[in-house]
Parts: structure tokens; sequence; C-alpha cells
């Protein structure tokens, strides 16, 4: 809570004609320090699309949460306290998500908050959350290049996704020719453009690289796709690395089996298709097509087995599938819950300088630690589309690879650097030694 | 409603009971929701808190855009289901110049381009960019630029005389091919992500009480210059043309009137009206992105204006006021449920309040003046 | 266009046939040329665990204790089976009758521990020295059906069970080895590219099977994924071939093989014995004989074969360009349909009632939906489920449609604009509704067989068949609404209607009911476009959003009021934005048909094919 009589053009203005009224402004600012004391019952705010064209993959990370607050209920709360979650729906629509940050941080109150999925949501609610010190639990994978104090990154950076899928198809596959298809936003613009420096860096020659965007939801892929298909029939393994957002994949897959191109002729590797994509596809020709992500379904592990039980119980429908923004909302779950058990309150600043180094366990058999730049170890897993609409794991990596926010493959990102514990800093200029933008102390710095 | 032209302008426009209150109201929320934020404390019943003053400017500046639809709209019968357009612009008129503000505080510190446009290596600032930094012109253009797309829409359109739905669906497709423009990162203006992560305004800081207090009272006066300049436009002689217009336009035209000069000039009014809105809208929200141009949101818009009561000017206000009360209310108290309630909204109002919210206090007003002889 | 070489009548008969086959979708053959192999094979493998359902019972014990010491396992084995324990492995239970088959059963045992490379190698020595069951063994390592059990590394072929038990087989013999609990076995992984190999391998060895037919398959199996080692077999097996089919095939694919690997004279051959082969393999080899001899090369043979290689490859970079044209004429075409589609309901609704109609995607979403429902009625049914769904989808949609003409817009006639509004919230409540019945995740609806595939003309130009299939629909629905506007007393009645209302009912027609019958008649149409949208898109909750805007833009353009403008509108503006996208991209390219929209509907302000005489005053 910042101090009202802060220099505002408003008080200049106003405040002779009302010094009476003025008296009453101590009171306030008295209020501003808030009590560090835990209050019943603890508020979980869930800021998931409940409708809208979000809604489709939104609403079950909502259904997640929900579930694991329950679950931790039954457990005995937390700090003696309940959770009490509560929902809102943003509709996907860009200012409302800024709009409900603001409610959840303001009016409600609550004391972390879980949601969001596109990049331009969390950017609408970044500065909320900063202004209100809130803390956002970010569960999807993004293009990295942010951190924040006030976020948790617990989704897949470029370099725990999109590099290892690419290394996977190049060593293991022997592919040569590489199509960067994406839908035209930052994610796989930023993506693409690591990819794509990263290919030059092994050394693919420009003319084995084509790059196409699309736009949101485009639905006719006739063109695209046979084009994909003569590039991909000059004689070398081609494949394509699919950065192709939403509602547009199931046209786009469906296109591909039209004119049978097969995951033998050019394998398609997505970052944007889980589990829940595929129950609405017809996945028989898409059999062999690939996909990276940090957890899939069919990871055998007792965890895994226990959460997509609860899950099918919780949703009482045992078709239900479970994918990997699911995973990353259970560990970010249970990181604050750790975080908050450890201390002792759920005081924002306290939480988040406690939350770096804590590590749980993921639901594939490794652990997840929170690095200080605020993003996550995470084991990637690369699978094949099966017959059921799961995926098999036709590779994975020998341990978990920390989160990078800044790419080391982006001229301008390469010397930028996070550290929320030593430099108190999300980016911080290596070469000048200098720090841009929030620090943790700007608050204080108002006072 | 019409009353005489000759009396003092200021008469003329207040002439109307709706359109006083209006203004009165109007005026008074203005100066004592800031009050009401910044002194009393935060225990006291009549505290309006940030959150509440964010909403209610956003309500404001949506208030404008309603007014502005409601002036081509209710008075001369142009229904643009592509408003969201003029808004948008205005909107991203005042989104450079906020984002050049941020000047070299971005995250990868250049002193000139927005980040997005380090981060896909652009060299230059684009030549639309250059003098955005300056906020008088950067406000010419927040007027400026919806106007002259306006003007060269409408010229076409109502050359042409494109009417009814016809027109209402080309506006349809501006706004969407707009949408689609301003997705492309090509365009350099970031894309889907649009422009966010605003620093400050005028050199102070945007997040700040008493900008947010300032940027409040800005909507405000906005909303009520908007609304008198709308008053001032349909009392005088020329809105009885616009209305001539509206109920029959061929017999207007043969009387002598150039019906596509008339509208065409109204058309750029209401744009610019809307480009201001815009403007306001921006700061409050703290980001604008191409969604703000799709086609559905300017539905919506028409629908405020339905909502509230067309051709009555306060009416559009009430609409945007109260529908979108109703959707915050709602998707927080009821976020599974709420569409329904939209959407039987929407429906009920069409057929039980054929003339808005508006229509209903005067039906009542009337049904009660009736039964008071009998 | 350039005049017609003595080819350019295959061009025309391409279209004529087109033609033909746009009208009569369900008779078209099926597109078998080069899957054909796949095909067989995948039958093969189908029927294998259909036939193994007899298991052994006398391993059971051993197997189910195997589970129980496996229970105790802890998170930490995630690593799995290729981070791998040790080599180490027991060969198979059945010692070996003699050193071929001990030999063979080590290679299988290999599997259990082998990276990508490796699995490779053992697949080729299998190949190389098969058994009887090699074909059946290759078919299940393609189908991830090979499976090593953890506590002894043995590798087994497995058929999952509902009830998480593999049914297993010896991999060698395939007698059947008894049934375990799937957490005791790792699978032995495959990647695209090893299952490539694998069915090289599986073609290679089809090449001795008795039948013409499937060494022919094989033939041209190996021929897509042609390298010196399939060229070694196919050279090899030449002399035996008696059949001259198989051995034509064999010769095109040696020859295809000599434009890399042949001298000067072998190419030169080649290029004469593969002249007119439209294969892409061929045209990028030629390519490359071009790029590795310099234009002025001195060698007056390396000329010649330049010089042949180049007329050959200015040949069929002409026919490409003409392919390319008629492809790109096909995808307008086919794009177009689907706006006819999308827009001819509305066409009804908005164009002869006046009616803007924002809930006309919702009805066509709830036909989506209905075919969804369809097919989770009668599973197993796909196409059938898909062809009821079309008159399903034309009563449910319909039915909502006289609901909400009953209901609401009723009272708006002569308020087009209100109608908006009302319609508008009708659609917020439809989509909710959807998101309440049916989640707000996408549902899945199969594509039946006689709609996945393509029309095969040659190795460059081929049709995809659910394409066809919804341009010959979409012109069926057409056709059939055409039909009902003019030749039935129910059009009759409606365009009387529309033209003069008051003047219609004067002459005792139920204005009413005709209003309910109409509008519900062109919700009907759009609910019948939406079973065809759920064959190419996604079927969820915003369906509807995706094409509303669109479906006005071909109303508005092809003309209100006028079913023919809206398919003359509807194809046009896809052929149209088909032609653009090469040169703009898809944004630009829609972008610009938007302008060239606004653009038209200024020159033209009642579109393509205005309506004329009194009923135009009105509006």
């Amino acid at each position: 809570m910042k101090n009202w009589t802060k220099h505002t053009l408003i008080t200049r203005w106003i405040a002779p004609a009302l010094l009476a009224a003025g008296g009453l402004g101590s009171a306030h600012a008295a209020d501003a320090n808030a009590n560090a004391d835990v209050e019943c019952p603890i508020k979980v705010g869930v800021l998931h699309s409940l409708s809208g064209t979000m809604a489709i993959s939104e609403s079950t990370l909502k259904d997640t949460a929900l579930m694991l607050i329950k679950q931790q209920n039954e457990k005995g709360g937390l700090l003696g306290c309940d959770l009490e979650p509560v929902v809102v729906d943003p509709a996907s629509d860009w200012p409302l998500f800024a709009e409900k940050a603001r409610q959840l941080l303001a009016q409600e109150k609550v004391d972390v908050v879980f949601g969001t999925w596109t990049s331009v949501s969390r950017k609408s609610v970044l500065p909320v959350f900063e202004e209100l010190n809130g803390l956002l639990f970010y569960p999807v994978q993004y293009e990295g290049e942010e951190s924040s104090r006030n976020i948790v990154y617990t989704g897949a950076a470029p370099n725990q996704q999109a590099i290892p899928a690419v290394n996977y198809l190049m060593n293991q596959v022997g592919i040569e020719r590489w199509v960067l298809l994406g839908t035209d936003y930052v994610y796989p613009r930023t993506t693409n453009k690591i990819l794509e420096q990263y290919l030059k860096d092994q050394g693919v020659a420009d003319s084995d690289i084509m790059v196409n965007y699309t736009p949101f939801g485009h639905s006719d892929w006739q063109s695209i796709v046979s084009r994909v298909k003569a590039f991909g029939s000059m004689g070398k393994p081609t494949a394509v690395v699919s950065t192709i957002n939403g509602d547009a994949n199931v046209p786009f897959y469906k296109e591909l089996a039209n004119q049978q191109i097969s995951a033998a002729d050019i394998p398609v590797v997505a970052f944007s298709v889980g589990e829940q994509e595929l129950s609405g596809i017809d996945t028989d020709p898409l059999l062999g097509h690939l996909a990276a992500w940090n957890y899939f379904q069919s990871i055998d592990t007792p965890a895994n087995e226990r959460f997509i039980e609860n899950w099918h119980e919780y949703t009482g429908d045992d078709d239900r599938v479970t994918n990997d923004p699911m995973e990353a909302t259970y560990i970010g779950f249970n990181l604050w819950v750790k975080a908050v058990k450890k201390a002792g309150t759920t005081d924002v600043d306290t939480v988040i300088d406690t939350l770096p180094g804590l590590k749980v366990d993921n639901l594939t058999g490794g652990t997840a630690e929170l690095l200080p730049n605020h993003h996550i170890t995470k084991p990637v897993y690369i699978g094949e589309i099966t017959d059921n609409g799961q995926f098999s794991v036709v590779w994975e990596t020998d341990e978990e690879i920390p989160g990078d926010a800044w790419s080391d493959f982006l001229p301008d990102s390469k010397k930028l650097k996070a550290d929320w514990v030593e430099l108190d800093c999300g980016h911080y200029n290596t070469e000048t030694e200098e720090c841009s933008g929030q620090m943790s102390d700007m608050a204080e710095d108002e006072e | 409603m019409r009353h005489s032209n000759h009396g003092p302008v200021l008469t003329r426009m207040l002439g109307d009971t709706g359109s006083l209150i209006f203004v009165v109201v109007l005026i008074a929320l203005t100066v004592a929701v800031p009050l009401c934020n910044v002194y009393l404390p935060e225990a006291s019943a009549l505290h309006v808190t940030d959150y509440t003053v964010a909403l209610i400017g956003k309500y404001l500046t949506y208030a404008l855009l309603a007014v502005a639809i409601d002036l081509i709209w209710g008075y001369c019968g142009i229904l643009s289901l592509g408003h969201t357009a003029f808004f948008g612009l205005g909107g991203y008129a005042m989104g450079m110049y906020l984002m050049r503000q941020i000047g070299d505080r971005g995250v990868y510190g250049n002193p000139v381009l927005p980040d997005f446009m380090v981060f896909l290596d652009w060299e230059h600032l684009p030549w639309y960019w250059h003098g955005m930094d300056l906020f008088p012109f950067a406000m010419a253009m927040v007027v400026l630029v919806p106007g002259l797309l306006a003007l060269v829409f409408g010229w076409l359109a109502f050359r042409s005389r494109v009417t009814g739905v016809y027109f209402a669906i080309i506006t349809q497709a501006m706004t969407y091919a707009l949408m689609l423009a301003f997705f492309r990162n090509e365009m350099g203006f970031g894309g889907n992500n649009g422009l966010t992560d605003f620093k400050d305004i005028l050199g102070y800081e945007l997040s700040a009480d008493g900008i947010r207090n300032a940027l409040f009272v800005a909507s405000g006066v906005g909303l009520l210059l908007g609304f008198l300049i709308a008053r001032f436009i349909v009392t005088s002689r020329l809105g009885r043309v616009l209305e001539a217009i509206r109920d029959a336009e061929s017999r207007t035209r043969f009387t002598g009137y150039r019906v596509a000069y008339y509208k065409l000039w109204i058309f750029t009014v209401s744009a610019m009206l809307a480009g201001v809105a815009g403007a306001l809208y921006v700061p409050q929200v703290g980001i604008i992105n191409p969604s703000e141009f799709s086609p559905i949101a300017s539905i919506e818009a028409v629908v405020w204006v339905a909502v509230g009561g067309r051709g009555t000017l306060y009416g559009a206000a009430l609409g945007a006021g109260a529908v979108n009360f109703a959707k915050t209310w709602l998707t927080g108290a009821y976020p599974e449920i709420w569409p329904y309630a939209l959407g039987i909204l929407f429906v009920a109002v069409t057929l039980f309040l054929p003339k808005g919210i508006v229509g209903l206090v005067s039906q009542l007003r009337r049904r009660m003046r009736r039964k008071e002889p009998s | 266009m350039r005049t017609c070489t003595p080819r350019g009548t295959t061009a025309a008969a391409v279209l004529a046939l087109l033609a033909v086959l746009a009208l009569a979708p369900c008779a078209l053959a099926q597109n078998n040329g080069q899957n054909e192999g796949q095909n067989t094979d995948s039958n093969a493998s189908e029927a294998t665990p259909a036939t193994s359902e007899s298991p052994a019972p006398a391993n059971d014990a051993t197997v189910e204790s195997g589970r129980d010491a496996q229970a105790s396992d802890e998170p930490g084995d995630t690593a799995e089976a290729q981070a791998g324990a040790d080599g180490e492995s027991e060969p198979g239970a059945d010692t070996g009758e003699d050193e071929d088959s001990t030999e063979y059963a080590a290679t299988i045992a290999e599997l259990a521990d082998a990276s990508y490379p490796e699995k490779r190698d053992i697949l080729n020595r299998l190949v190389a020295n098969p058994n009887a069951h090699t074909p059946e063994l290759l078919t299940a390592f393609a189908d991830n059906r090979l499976v090593v059990r953890e506590s002894d590394q043995r590798v087994f072929v497995a058929a999952e069970e509902r009830d998480e038990t593999y049914v297993l087989r010896d991999p060698i013999t395939f007698e059947a080895a008894g049934k375990a609990a799937t957490r005791d076995f790792e699978p032995v992984r495959t990647n695209v590219g090893l299952r490539g190999s694998i069915e090289s391998g599986q073609a290679q060895l089809r090449l001795q099977a008795e039948d013409a037919e499937t060494r022919l398959a094989a033939v041209e199996t190996m021929t897509e994924k042609l390298d010196d080692a399939a060229a070694d077999a196919l050279r090899a097996h030449r002399p035996e071939e008696n059949d001259d089919a198989v051995l034509e095939a064999i010769d095109r694919a040696l020859a295809i093989n000599d434009l890399n690997t042949g001298d000067n004279a072998a190419k030169l051959a080649a290029v004469e014995r593969l002249s007119g082969d439209f294969n892409q393999m061929v045209y990028n080899r030629l390519n490359n004989i071009l790029l590795l001899i310099p234009e002025d090369t001195e060698d007056r043979d390396q000329a010649q074969l330049r010089a042949a290689v180049a007329a050959e490859v200015e040949r069929i970079d002409w026919w490409r360009g003409v392919y390319d044209q008629l492809e790109t004429l096909f995808f307008g075409l086919s794009l177009g349909s689907i706006l006819v589609l999308a827009g001819i309901g509305l066409a009804i609704t908005f164009g002869v009632m006046g009616v803007i109609n924002m809930a006309h995607g919702e009805l066509i979403m709830l036909g989506a939906y209905t075919a969804f429902v369809m097919q989770q009625l009668l599973p197993g049914h796909v196409g059938l489920a898909l062809v009821l769904a079309v008159p399903a989808a034309f009563v449910v949609s319909g039915l909502v449609g006289i609901l909400i003409e009953r209901s609401i817009v009723q009272w708006l006639y002569g308020r087009p604009l209100e109608t908006l509004l009302a319609t508008f919230g009708v659609s917020l409540f439809l989509q909710q509704l959807v998101r309440t019945v049916f989640t707000p995740l996408n549902r899945s609806v199969s594509a039946p067989e006689w709609m996945s595939g393509q029309l095969h003309f040659n190795d460059m130009f081929a049709l995809t068949e659910n394409r066809l299939v919804i341009v010959a629909f979409s012109l069926a629905v057409f056709a059939a609404l055409i039909l009902v506007m003019n030749r039935t007393s129910l059009g009759l009645k409606v365009r009387a209607v529309s033209q003069n209302r008051d003047m219609a009912r004067a002459m005792g027609i139920r204005t009413q009911r005709l209003d309910a019958l109409t509008f519900g008649l062109g919700s009907g149409v759009a609910g019948i476009a939406g079973v065809a949208l759920s064959q190419l898109t996604n079927v969820g909750p915003n369906l509807g959003q995706a094409y509303i805007i669109d479906s006005f833009m071909v109303v508005v353009f092809g003309g209100v009021g006028n079913l023919w403008g809206t398919l003359v509108g509807g194809l046009s503006l896809g052929v149209l934005t088909k032609f653009l996208e090469p040169h703009t991209g898809a944004v630009l390219a829609k972008i610009l048909m938007l302008i060239f929209l606004i653009l038209f509907i200024q020159q033209r302000p009642r579109g393509l094919f205005p309506q004329k005489g009194r009923a135009a005053e009105g509006s």
C-alpha cells in the first residue's frame, strides 16, 4: 500500500479546498503496514479464462487449481487455515485480465494467484502484480525474455523445450531441412528466432530453413501444407517445428492427414500440442508426429498415477486427460505451499524471498527446483503421438534442465541475467553491470 | 425531446431533463470519486478503492465511445459495427506515446526502440513512430488518425450511397482488416502483445495514486466534453438535418441537402470522439492490443447503446456503464454462468425495452402520469 | 497459359475428370498407389492380436509374481529403458536348432538395450537373414508392440489388453508366451526414422512374396526410400524376377539410382528412360546433375548430358507450373465452397428475411456437435454416422432456429438492427450452453475412410478427397436449396413474402408460419454446414465465431437476397484469396480481400447481383 501523501497532482490540486477532510488521512496512512500474521482463510486467486477463445485450454487449469486446493484442505489446510479459492473469469479478454488481477489483489486481497496462459495475458497483468506486489504462478511454456520478481514461471523456457526437441530431430532422426511454422505472435516469433540462430550455429544453411507465420485461428492450411510438402521433397530429411497455437492446430493436422503427409515423410514436432489438444482430434492419421514437453500423461510413475487418479476422481470423468501445464500448476502450487510452510506466513515479500532454492517432486520422478531467476528445473521429453491420443516417450534428457530467462541465442538478451537472490534484479546487464527495470526494493524506495 | 433552436446555447443543450441530470451526475462523480479515494479512510463506507477508481475510469471511456456511436446511429441512422477501430487507433496513438516514455528503462535498455522492436531486430524507429514522444503531437494523432480514416472511409462509402446493413458490414470488414493488420508483427505495433508495461505519463509515474485519479478526472471531463459537443450538434440546426436523414434519407436529398457531406462530417466527428475515448482508456488499463479492433468488440459497443437507449446520448453512456458493470460483477461473482445472464439480458432488453433503460424510465413515468388522473 | 503441347490434353482431361468426380464423390476409388503396401501391412497387424486371444495359462503365475516384486518400485526409475541397465541379456528360452537361429535370437535380444542407430543396424541384420516370422516381427516392431521384460531383459511381442496386461508371444517362433502385467515391461522404443527403416525392411522382405502385386508394391515402397542398400537389393533380385510390371518398376528404380551414382552414359540412359516421369526424386536428382556440371563444360559427353537434363527439367518445370495453378484453383474452390456453405444459410435468414442473425455461427456449431453426437451414438460406423448427421443436423439446427424465430425474432420484424442485438444475446447463450453440456474442450469428429486420402493423378498432382467431397457437398446443398426456392410452393411463398409481405398475406399466405419455416430452413442449412466443417476444423464452442464474419461478407458481396450471388461470391472470394496467398502470405491475403470487399461494395453498393424491383427499394 503506498502512502497517499506522495506528491500527486490531485492532492496539490484539491487539497486546499479540503483541508478539513485531510485530517482523516493519517488514519489511512497508518493502515498501510500490512499485518504479517496469517488471516484465515488463506485466499488463493485463480485467474483463468472460462469463456472466450482461451477457455478450451485454460478452464482445465482452473479445475486443476481447485482440485489442488481441495486436496490441501483435506490434508488440513495450510498454517492452520483453510485455503479459499477465488475464481474469476477474465473471458479471454486481455484488458479484462488486468482488471481481474487488480480485483483479486486489491479487492479480494488474495495471497497468491495461479493463472494466465497466453503471453499477452501475462504481459497484461504483469504491471498490476508489480504495482500491487502480488505473486503469480504462471504455468505455461513461454518465450522467455522475462523475469519479474512477482512472477514464478513454472512452464518451460525455450531452452527447456524447443532446443532439446531440435537436437533430438537432428541427432536421432537425422533431419537436415527445417520448416518453422508458427502463429504470428511473440512466443512463436521468439522460439523460431532462437531456433533459427541455433540451427545456423549447427551449420544448417539458410536455404534449408523455411519460416512461416499464420494468424490466430487460421483454418485453411491447404496452400501452406502443400508448400511444406514441396519443401520437404527436395531429397533431404525434413521436419516441421510447429509453434502453431491452439485452435489452428486441428485444421492443420487434418490437412496434413488429407495431403497424406505421414510422420515418416515429414515429422512434425509441436510445442503447443498436448494430450488435451489431441483429445479434440482424430489421432489415427497423426501417429508418429511428435511433441516436446516436460510431462506426458503416459509417463509411468507412482506420483503421476496418483495424480491422474485424483484428477479422474475430481472431474468424475475417466476420460479426462492430464497435460504439461497441469503438471506446471501442480509444481507451482506445491512450491508455494512449501514456501508458505517454511516462511510461516503468506506475506508476499517473505514468500518471494523464501521460494528460490526450494525443491518439490515433479510428476515424472524428478525434482523441480526454483532457481534465482524464478524459473524451475525441468526434464524434457519427446513423445510420439499414439493411437489412443497419448504420447509415447521416444527420448528424454538425462537430467533436469534449468530454465533460462534470457536466451543465449538472441544477441540482445545474451548479456542479460536474472537473479532475484544475489542481484535482486530481473534483467541485469552483465556488460554495463546495471539493472534496468523492476527491482524488489522499488516499492520501499517510494515510501 | 426537441427544444427551441433559438435560446442560449447552454439552455438549448441542457434543456432536456435527462441530459441535465446526466451532466450533473457526471460532474458530481468526476469530483467525488477521487476525493473519496484520497481523503476518506479505507475503513469508511464511502471510501472508493484504487481498484474502483480504475474501474469507473474505464467505464467512463467506454461511455464516451458509446456516446460517439449514438451520435451517428441514434441521430443519423448510420450503424457502424466498426467503431472500436477508431477507439483502438486513438488508443494505439496514446500507447505509442507511453511506449516512447519508457525510454531506456525497457528490459534491453535501448533508449529509442521499444523492447519488442529490439527483440525483432529493428534497427531504426519506423517513420510513423517519430514524434510520438511529444505529448502534444501524440494527442493530435489521437484525434487526427481516426478522423482521417473516417474521412476517407466515409467519403468512399457515403458518396456511393452505401447504407444500412451494407454499411454495417463493411465497417465490420474495416475493423477486422485492422485487427489482422495490427496482429502482424511486421507492422511495428507489437503484434498480438500490443503495447504494454507503460511506466509514466508526462513525467509522472502511471501507477501513482495521483495519476490514477488525474486520469479518472480526465476521463470524466472527456466524457463531459464529448457529451456536450454531441448535444451541441444534435440540438443545432445541423442536428435537425441529421435526423431528417435518419428518418427519410431520399426525401432529404431531394429537398436539396447534400446528404453525403452531412453524413461524412458527423461520422468523422464521431470517429474522433471514439479516438479520444481510446486514448483515455489505454493508460488506465495499461495495455492496448489488436483485440480492441475485434468485430465482436464493436458489436458489443453497439449493444451498450441499445441497452441504454438509442438516440438520447446519455442513454448510451448509461448503457455502457450498466453493461460493463454487469460484466465486471458477473465475471467475478458467477464466472461459470455469466454469459447466460448477459445473453438473456440482451434478448430481454430488445424484446421488452425497445428504448433501452432510458426508455423504461419514461415508460414508467408515463404510466404513473396516466394513473394519476384516473 | 501457353498453347497446348501434345500433353496439354492431359490438363483438359484432368479438368473434365475433376468435374465428374465432383459429382460422384462416393464412387471414388481410393488412392492406393503409394500406400498400398502399408495398408495391407497394417491389416495384417490388426489381425495378429485378434488371433492371439488364447493365452497359455502356464506362465501366468510366474509373471504375476514378477509384478509384485515390481510394485515396490520408486519414482527414481523413470530414467527408463534407454538409460538402460547393463546390456547383459539371456538369449531366448528356445535353444536354437541351428547356428542361424541362435544368431537370429541373439540379434533380437540385443534390441533390449540399443540406441536408435544400433536398432537400425539390428534391423538390417534381421532383414538380411530372416526367418518365417520376420515380417510379423517387423510389423510388431513398427507398431511398438515389442517389449522387454524388466526382470530378465527378454524381448517379447505383446498385445495389450484392457486390464493392463499383455498377451505375450515369443519374438522368434511367435508362439504364445503367456500373459503378464504391463508394469513389468518396458517398450522397445521406435521413432519416426526407425519406422521408416522398418518399412523399407518390410518391403525388402516382400520382394520374395509369391504375389506379383505385393512385389510391385514392395518395389514402389523401396523406390520411395531409395538408397544404396535398397538399390543393391533390387539389383540382386532383378534376375529372379519374371513379372513384367515388377521388372519395369525395378528398372525405373535402378534408373533413378543411376541418376546419382551411374557414369555419364548410365546417367544419359537414365534421363531418357525417365523422360516424362514426374517423380519428385527424379526431379531433384536431375537438378542435382545440373548443379554438378558447369554450364560451359568442355567435355562433350558432359555437355550432351547437361543438355538432355536441362531440357527435361524445363519440361517438368512447365508442367509443374500448370499443376501448381490447377492446385491453387482447387484450393480456392475448396475454400470458396466452405464460405458458400457457411454463408448459404445466412443468405436465407439475412438475405431473404432481413434478419441480422448473429447466432448464425452458433447454428453452424450446433450442426458440428450433432455430427459429434451421431458418431458417439454409432461407434464404429464413422461414415454412416456422418451421413446420418446431415439430416440430423438439419433438424436440430432447424428446430433451434424455429425456436429462436418464434420466441424472439418474430417480434422484431421491420427492425433489422434490433435483431442483431437480440441474436447476439442468443449467440452468447448458445455458446455457453455448449460449454456447459460438452465442456469447453474441443470434441473429436473422425473422418470416414472415403474422406481421407488423396485422389492421385500423377506424382505431381493429387487432390485431397475430403476437400473434393466438401466441394461436391456444398454444390449439392446449394442445388437442393435452389430447387426448394424455385420449384416448391414453400419457395414460392417465401419469395412472395420477401417481396411484398402485405400482398402475400392478402393472397392467403400464413406469413407467421412461413416466417418460422423460412428461418428454420436457413438455420437447418447452417447446421448442415456444421457437419461439413466438423471434418475440417475444431468442433468447439468457438466454431461459430470463426465463420460468422466471413459469412456476412460473402452474403453482402454476392448481393443480399440472391442465392446465386452467395455461390458466385463465395467461390470467387475463395479463389482470389488462394491466388493471393502465395505472394502475400495468409494474413495479408485476408487483409487485401477485406479491403477489396470494402472497395467493391463502394463501387456496387448492393453487391454482385443486386436485388431488383420493389423489394430492393424497401431496405
